[in-house]
Parts: C-alpha cells; sequence; structure tokens
C-alpha cells in the first residue's frame, strides 16, 4: 500500500512539473514581449526596456522558467502585471468562490447520480431507467453554456425565480449565497449527473451478471446482502474514477457558467489573465486547476486501492 | 417412514416434459423441447453435446437461474421432491442455501475479487444460520475437505493470489458447505490445465463418495464426462436423443447424433495420415428455428419422411437405455470414412526451420524468468510439429519467438531455409515474414469485423502475395475453393458466419501467400467437435497440397495426435523429449508425458492404473535443482534426480528425452512393447 501511495506522488509530481513546463511555454509563444504589452504601442521602447528589466522578462526563457520556478518554490507566486495586486491574493480569494460552487455541485450530484444509476440498473429495462438513461444522456451532450445560458433566460431573466447575478459584493449571509448560486450549480448537477449515472448504472449492470453475484445468489443470499456485498463493491469501481476525474474536470470547466452567471470565480479570472496577457496570474492558476486535478484523481486512486485488492497489493 | 427414507426414494432431480423459451425482441424463442430425465440420489449424470444444444439452459432452469428474458412454458422440476416452479423466492433461496450447490467453468470468475476467500466461504455456512465463529472454524473444514492443507493460509487470500486449481477447489468448498443433495457442475474444468483438470475431477469423485450429492455434470468434453458419471443424456437442439448408462452409450451409440458427434472425435490414435475424421453434415439448428418431428432429422443419413412428421418415441433398444430415433436398429449401417493410405513422401521434405539454443528471458520486477531454455529443433517441409505441455510450459513463448511477436535471447538461433531470422517480425525480410503466419483459437478476435470476407482475403493476397486486380481475383477463387467457402460468404462480414466458417476464412488469409510454416494455436478449440472435424480435415487436406509444414499447439491430445507427425514436450521452458508422435504417445515416454497423457479423460474409458501428478507446476522464479520436473515426478530417483539436470539425448533414433531412467527401464516401468 505504501509503495503504490509513494509511487502514485511521485507521478503527480512529476505531471505537475511538465504541467508547468507546458503553461509556461504556451504562455510564451503568444506574440509580442510582456513589457511592450503592459505598456501599449506607442510607450517609449526605453520604458519597454526597462520594464522588461524589472520583471526579467528580458532572460533567456529557460532563465526565466527556473527563476518562476524558484519563486514557486518559496510560496511566492508573483504579482498581476496589470494590477500589481499579489497573485496569491487574487488567485486566493477567486478560487474560493470556485471551489465553493463546484463544491456544491459535487455534492448534489454524485449521491443522486450513483442512486439514479444504480436504481436504473436493478430496474433495467423499466420506465425509469429509460427515462433516466435519456434525460442523462441529453444533459450531458448539452455543453455547460447552453445549459447555463437556458436556464438564466427562463428562470431568471422571464420567470425572475433566481437572481442573475451569482456575485454579490455585499454577502447577506448563507441563505442568500446559496440562493445566488442555485442556478449556476443546477448547470453543473446537469451536465455532470449524466456522466456519473450511466457509469454506476453501466458497472451494476456489469457486476450483476458477473458470475461471482451469480455465486451469491446460489448459496442462497437474499438479494439485498448480495447486492450490497457483492455487486456494489465492484460496480462502483469505475464510478469512482470518473467522479475523481470529473471532480479535476469541473474546475476546469467552471468558466462557462461563471462567465454567464458573471461569478468571480477561477475561471473568470483566468480569462480575464489570458486575454490581458496577464501571465502570473494566468500561470498560478492553470498550476492550481492542475494540482485540484491530480488530488482529485490522487483520491480516487487511493479509494479504489482500498476497495480493489489487486491494485492495493499489486500482481504477486 | 422416516425423512432420511423419504429422501432417498425422492429423485434428486426429475425434469419431466421441460419447455423453455428465451424471448428475442418479444417473440418467445423456444430453446428447450420437452427435456425429460431423472437423476437418483447419490447419482452422476451428465449432459453432452454441442453448444446451442440447451445443456446449460437446462442446468439453470433446474436451479430457476434463467435469464430475465428466458422463462419455462411447461412442464415440471422436482428437486428432492419440491416443485421448483411453485416455490416462494424466500423458499427458492433456503433451497439453494440448504440443497443445491453450482460449481461453473473459470473459477477465477466465481470468486468475488474483491472479497477475501475466508469471508467467501464463511458465506456460504452464516446464511445456514451459523455464527460468525462458527462459520470460521466450518471454512477451515471445508477446505480441508477438498484437500487444502494450509486452509488459514488460503482463507486470508484474494482469489485472485491462488491458481486456477485452488480457485476451483475453493469454489467447490463453498458449494459442499451445505451438503446438497444436487451438485451441478457447469464446464467445471474447461480451462484449466490437463494436470489441473485430473485433480479437479478425482476430487469430485472423492467428494461424492463421501458426501453422497447426486452430480449434474454439464461438460462438452466427452472424456470429462465418461470419467465423472454413471448416467449420461445425449442433447441436440433443446432435447435429449439418447440416454444410458456413460460407458455403453459411448461404447455403442444407439443414435445418429450420438454415433456423429463420437466419430467427428480424433480418438484411438487417429493420424491425419490414416484417415479423415467424419463429420456431421449441415450446422446446429439457430436459436428458434422451426423443426421438423425429429430434430435430427436435417442432418441424419438414416432420415426418412417418418422422421419429418412423426415424433420419434422413446425407444428402448437395450435394458436401461432410452433412444428417440425411428431408425436405432440401422445406426450400424452408418458408413465411417474409410482408412486411406498413407501420402507417401509427406513429411519428409528439407529442413525448413532450424532452431539451435532458443531461449528467452523475462524480466519480472528483479527477478529473471527463462521462459525458454536452449531449444533445439528441426522442422521439415510438409511435416507438422505438436507442441505440448501445460500452460507455462513455454509453448506459446516458443511460437512468438518463431514468430517474430517477440525476441529470442541473444545467441538464439532461429534459421528459416538456412537463414538467419531477425528476432522481431519487423526487422526480417518481407520474404521471411510472409513465410511464417498464424491461426489463432478465436477468429472472432482475429478477422477485422468491419470488413467483408472479401476484403479481408484482399488485403491477405496483398500483404501477404503481392497480387491485386484481376491477378487476386483468380487467386481467390482458389483460395475460397481451398477452403471450402462457398462464393456467397465472400460478400459477408464475419459476424454473419458461424465459427467454423470464421475460422476457414482465418486459414485462407493465412494461406493467401503460400506460407511454409503456418503456427496453429489452439485452431479448433472454440468450436464444436463436429466443426473441429471439418477444420481439421481441412488443414489435413491444405498441409498435403501445399507442402507446408505446421506447428500445432493446443491442450487437446486428440487434436495434436491428428495432426502431428512429430511432437515437442516442454516443461518450465525445457524440451523434455522429442520424437515421433506415434513413439511419443505410445511410449516409452517421458514421465512427463507419461503423466500428461494418463491425465487427460479419454472418451474409451481410462486405465485402471493412471498416473497422477501432486504439487503444482514450480514457479519459473524459484526453478528446482537438478532435473525441473523432480518435484512432481512419480518416478523420480532420489539422489539423482535432484542433483543434476538431465541433458537432452537422443536415446533411440529420431527419439530425444532428458530424463535420468535409461529408457529400457522405462519401457518396462510402463509396460510399453
Amino acid at each position: 500500500m505504501l509503495v503504490f501511495l509513494i509511487r502514485r506522488i511521485a507521478l503527480a509530481i512529476v505531471t505537475l512539473l511538465l504541467l508547468t513546463i507546458i503553461v509556461f511555454a504556451l504562455s510564451n509563444v503568444l506574440p509580442g514581449d510582456v513589457g511592450r504589452q503592459i505598456l501599449g504601442p506607442f510607450a517609449p521602447q526605453e520604458s519597454v526596456d526597462e520594464l522588461n528589466k524589472r520583471l526579467g522578462t528580458d532572460q533567456p526563457l529557460y532563465k526565466q522558467y527556473i527563476e518562476q520556478m524558484k519563486r514557486y518554490a518559496q510560496g511566492d507566486l508573483g504579482e498581476s502585471y496589470k494590477t500589481r495586486e499579489s497573485v496569491t491574493h487574487v488567485i486566493g480569494t477567486t478560487f474560493l468562490n470556485s471551489a465553493k460552487l463546484a463544491f456544491l455541485a459535487l455534492i448534489f450530484t454524485v449521491p443522486l447520480a450513483i442512486l439514479a444509476g444504480v436504481w436504473a440498473a436493478l430496474k433495467r429495462g423499466s420506465l425509469f431507467d429509460r427515462v433516466m438513461v435519456t434525460v442523462s444522456l441529453a444533459g450531458s451532450s448539452l455543453p455547460e453554456f447552453v445549459t447555463a445560458s437556458f436556464l438564466l433566460v427562463v428562470f431568471a431573466v422571464q420567470l425572475a425565480w433566481f437572481p442573475t447575478l451569482a456575485s454579490t459584493n455585499d454577502p447577506s449571509g448563507p441563505i442568500d449565497q446559496l440562493w445566488r448560486l442555485a442556478l449556476p450549480v443546477f448547470a453543473l448537477v446537469i451536465v455532470y449527473f449524466g456522466y456519473i449515472a450511466r457509469m454506476a448504472r453501466a458497472g451494476v449492470i456489469t457486476a450483476m451478471e458477473a458470475d461471482y453475484t451469480r455465486t451469491a445468489f446460489m448459496k442462497g443470499l437474499p438479494r439485498g446482502v448480495v447486492i450490497r456485498r457483492h455487486v456494489l463493491r465492484n460496480a462502483l469501481l469505475p464510478t469512482i474514477s470518473v467522479v475523481a476525474t470529473q471532480t479535476g474536470y469541473l474546475f476546469g470547466g467552471l468558466l462557462a457558467v461563471e462567465l454567464i452567471f458573471n461569478y468571480n470565480g477561477l475561471g473568470r479570472e483566468l480569462v480575464r489573465a489570458a486575454v490581458s496577457k496577464d501571465l502570473p496570474v494566468l500561470s498560478a492558476g492553470v498550476l492550481l486547476i492542475g494540482v485540484v486535478y491530480m488530488i482529485a484523481t490522487l483520491l480516487g486512486d487511493i479509494l479504489i486501492s482500498i476497495l480493489n485488492p489487486r491494485v492495493r497489493l499489486g500482481d504477486q | 417412514m422416516s425423512a432420511t427414507e423419504t429422501r432417498t426414494d425422492t429423485a434428486a432431480l426429475r425434469l419431466d416434459d421441460l419447455h423453455v423459451a428465451y424471448d428475442v425482441r418479444g417473440v418467445p424463442r423456444p430453446v428447450l423441447r420437452g427435456v425429460t430425465f431423472e437423476i437418483k440420489p447419490g447419482e452422476a449424470y451428465g449432459l453432452v453435446g454441442e453448444s446451442g444444444c440447451g445443456k446449460s439452459t437446462t442446468a439453470y432452469a433446474a436451479v430457476r437461474y434463467l435469464p430475465e428474458n428466458g422463462h419455462v412454458t411447461s412442464g415440471s422440476i422436482t428437486i428432492a421432491g419440491e416443485d421448483m416452479l411453485a416455490l416462494s423466492s424466500s423458499e427458492l433461496r433456503d433451497l439453494r442455501a440448504s440443497r443445491i450447490s453450482m460449481v461453473y467453468q473459470d473459477p477465477g470468475q466465481s470468486l468475488n475479487p474483491t472479497i477475501k476467500v475466508g469471508k467467501q466461504v464463511a458465506e456460504a455456512f452464516t446464511v445456514l444460520g451459523f455464527s460468525a465463529d462458527e462459520a470460521k472454524v466450518k471454512s477451515v473444514e471445508a477446505l480441508n475437505r477438498v484437500r487444502i492443507a494450509d486452509a488459514d493460509r488460503v482463507l486470508d487470500r484474494y482469489p485472485y493470489q491462488l491458481s486456477g486449481g485452488m480457485q476451483q477447489r475453493v469454489v467447490i468448498a463453498m458449494a459442499l458447505a451445505c451438503d446438497p443433495q444436487l451438485l451441478i457442475l457447469d464446464e467445471p474444468t474447461t480451462g484449466l490445465d490437463a494436470t489441473v483438470e485430473a485433480e479437479v475431477l478425482d476430487l469430485v469423485s472423492m467428494l461424492r463418495q463421501e458426501t453422497g450429492a447426486a452430480v449434474l455434470l454439464i461438460a462438452h468434453n466427452l472424456g470429462v464426462v465418461r470419467r465423472i458419471c454413471d448416467r449420461v443424456g445425449v442433447m441436440y437442439a433443446g432435447k435429449i436423443v439418447e440416454e444410458g448408462p456413460a460407458s455403453e452409450v459411448f461404447d455403442n451409440p444407439q443414435h445418429p447424433y450420438t454415433v456423429g458427434l463420437l466419430r467427428c472425435l480424433p480418438r484411438r490414435g487417429a493420424n491425419k495420415a490414416e484417415r479423415r475424421l467424419d463429420t456431421i453434415p449441415g450446422s446446429l439448428p439457430l436459436i428458434g428455428t422451426e423443426l421438423p418431428a425429429c430434430v435430427f432429422q436435417d442432418r441424419c443419413a438414416l432420415a426418412t419422411d417418418e422422421c419429418r412428421t412423426n415424433v420419434p418415441p422413446a425407444t428402448h433398444p437395450v435394458e436401461g437405455r432410452t433412444v428417440y430415433c425411428h431408425h436405432t436398429s440401422q445406426v450400424g449401417t452408418l458408413v465411417e470414412a474409410p482408412l486411406q493410405a498413407p501420402i507417401a513422401g509427406a513429411g519428409v521434405g528439407d529442413v525448413v526451420l532450424h532452431l539451435e539454443n532458443v531461449s528467452k528471458t523475462f524480466k519480472q520486477g528483479n527477478h529473471e524468468v527463462r521462459a525458454l531454455v536452449d531449444v533445439d529443433l528441426d522442422l521439415r517441409a510438409g511435416e507438422t510439429l505438436g507442441l505440448v505441455g501445460e500452460s507455462g510450459s513455454g509453448k506459446t513463448t516458443l511460437a512468438k519467438a518463431i514468430l517474430g511477436i517477440h525476441a529470442a535471447d541473444p545467441g538464439s538461433v532461429i534459421e528459416l531455409d538456412g537463414e538467419q531470422l531477425a528476432g522481431l517480425t519487423t526487422g526480417r525480410k518481407a520474404d521471411a515474414r510472409r513465410a511464417i503466419q498464424i491461426i489463432f483459437q478465436n477468429p472472432d478476435s482475429a478477422l477485422n469485423r468491419s470488413k467483408t470476407v472479401r476484403a479481408i482475403l484482399e488485403r491477405s493476397l496483398y500483404k501477404l502475395a503481392g497480387i491485386r486486380g484481376k491477378d487476386a481475383d483468380d487467386r481467390m477463387s482458389a483460395l475460397t475453393e481451398e477452403v471450402r467457402l462457398s462464393p456467397r460468404h465472400l460478400d459477408m462480414r464475419p459476424r454473419a458466419l458461424s465459427g467454423g466458417l470464421k475460422q476457414r476464412v482465418a486459414i485462407a488469409g493465412a494461406f493467401a501467400g503460400g506460407p511454409r510454416i503456418v503456427v496453429c494455436d489452439e485452431p479448433t478449440s472454440a468450436l464444436d467437435v463436429s466443426v473441429q472435424a471439418a477444420i481439421l480435415n481441412l488443414l489435413g487436406d491444405l498441409q498435403r497440397d501445399e507442402q507446408a509444414s505446421y506447428i500445432v499447439i493446443s491442450h487437446d491430445l486428440g487434436v495434436v495426435r491428428y495432426l502431428s507427425d512429430r511432437i515437442a514436450v516442454l516443461y518450465l521452458g525445457r524440451l523434455m523429449e522429442l520424437g515421433p508422435a506415434e513413439v511419443v504417445f505410445n511410449g516409452p515416454h517421458h514421465p512427463y508425458t507419461e503423466a500428461l497423457l494418463s491425465a487427460v479423460p479419454s472418451v474409451d474409458g481410462d486405465p485402471p492404473d493412471r498416473i497422477r501428478l501432486t504439487g503444482e507446476l514450480p514457479s519459473a522464479i524459484d526453478l528446482p535443482t537438478g532435473c525441473v520436473f523432480h518435484t512432481r515426478c512419480p518416478r523420480a530417483i532420489k539422489g539423482t534426480c535432484e542433483a543434476s539436470e538431465p541433458p537432452l539425448v537422443e536415446v533411440e533414433p529420431g527419439h530425444a528425452m532428458r530424463c535420468h531412467i535409461p529408457i529400457d527401464e522405462l519401457r518396462t516401468l510402463q509396460h510399453a512393447d
């Protein structure tokens, strides 16, 4: 188990390092030098050079990268080119906001989707099953910006049941916050429910048809016991990895929903940073999403290894 | 009358005119068409027949475990006096817990992969009302009963950490937890090695005597049925066509189908040089087809108008036998394929393939596993070499090294027509690549499902023979004719073809470029015996016409013997014996070969003095000292065999062996002439 963990974490670290390189490389293929970008086309060349020197952007790329890594290692994410605010602060606030949104979406989606998937599988071919499959397929095939726009137009604009803006400057208590987040969360639930529910359904169907399930039934065990003890554990293994991947994905995919509901989250902040070539914010933000992704999949893998001895103990 | 007496009076299982149908897109398709038989308490009954005949459906219907779309349309099922069709679900549960058990194919799948063995075995006891502690004690006893010595250690493991044989013992232990009155075994040894199969079958026989359970055995392997069963029922298209004591039915079949089934088998040392195998013309009816009054009528040489209109009644040509046939008195007139004169000059061509010091070492973690050790072999034009050995013996590794799928270790010599081949296919010349082809076990996964047969063969012709257009068309007609495919098959896709036809397409593909060597890896294992016979005949014909050499791998020694001119026996990567098929099979042979042959259950009955191999195949990481076989060898000489490894020496012309025991002594020990 320990070996498995160490190996898995080492792999995560290597992946993150690769990610920093990719993000760094990508942000540097954008045309124009940083100083010129910030100061605009009419600034005198001397000021541009001076700014580049101060920012370190006149150095060769590999040196810049090493410098950046050095600072990251010390916990210093630098400051925004645009607002001169500390990146830690900018990213921190927006990340927390996004986390709220993602967390709410997950605690609704995961249990609901698994329950629905398992139930549909056990009642395979029933009306519930067919409705579940169709609805979840439709929900997950629509991109979230379509769903979100639709919800916004119908429930916030036409019916005016919910606010159109998810962010407020003066938070008036948790109930109001929840109220404001209801529509964006719902938009996310619609998209992610489908993947997870269909995965859970497929897993349960496979496990119900497995030989070991037949063995359990032929032992004379009651149906409930067979399902709880023999079916679910095996059936939900693939669902766990889907949930883990989706969690990471959810963080990266919040951007559309945040933009549509004008929510002050990490996604929206990254779009802003990318448009204005605010490299420190952009790379720190992308890296953070990478870290979330890593942690989510790591937790998923650990959970799977607890449930599946073969992963935990390896082939001996 | 006491309760125990009632129990012995009642049949363990009685099926009466059982009809079962599967709903396919809302339409019920009959699968069982009136199955009637009875198993007495303590009796072992075998159901045999080709796939799709309804053997498994019969068993699952009996315990009410049909798939959701399957249902009993009429008839009755009685187990130990209980009307199965009238039971409520809780009564059914109780009955399953306490009186009936089932063991099926692939023990690895029958155990839950995520739960420790101990917990799974204990479950079979807790369901009977034992406390957790009692169940633990009982579990140890249960494993001891199936001859697992270190029960505690096994109980603490996960299923995947056990070998196939061990897994099947655990499954049997669970099945016996309730002292069942009826034990159903569905292909219990299919997929296990011959030696493991023999062990499991011995165990079943022993336990049957100890527990007095009645057994319903379903197996496509008639030898297995003969070894275990008292009586046997032969099924065809959802009906029993013949029934009787196992030895009598197999020795003296009375139904034309049984006669055909038995004649399809390569048995009693049959070899391609002497005769073609009989086949049953036509093919199995598809599920749900309308059948004439006698279900076998369409494929029967004795059929008359009567068979089309009147359902054959049960006749009893001999005491204790039941046959459903109008013409059972004429089965003696069914003509068998005649002996043929041996083909002159077969298998005496020049050496095509020369192997010297071929080794293959795999890295497994920090260990080196020597999967092949210094194999020396020659293969002549038109000759067939059979590779024999348990799984892990190196058969497949050797075949892959020859094909260049993985490279043999440096220093290995693999020469085709005197020219050294590169280790991997990719490093070989196009000619050399074309010269060595393979036929796989499962034609389903070997053929591209999205292409028509014509497209598949066109590609083979282009890739292997370098021809296209008009030339390819001509060659294609010749090729399809050679493998007995009809032109209408060319425009079909693989999924529309039966298993036998698919294998013919695969064979045509392999022969497209006029190969020198064809590796046949379990070429007929996925096929029914009547289809197998046709494919074996085809392989024989093609070899004679094309002078191709074969390397045949099969766990079915009858198949290997039928096709092979010479046999190589492998054990833990070493060549233990090499010689003409006749000699290797008839003996005197290597003690390992002897044990292997002795393990295989024969449809003609087993000799009284079978050799039983004990212990498992040693791990290739931790090899025994001296002769690698000495740990399991029933004839090992103490002091000699564990001390030094015997060399492979020619003990008589053309026959080499790796054994310390002199051939003359083996001859006496094995009563070989």
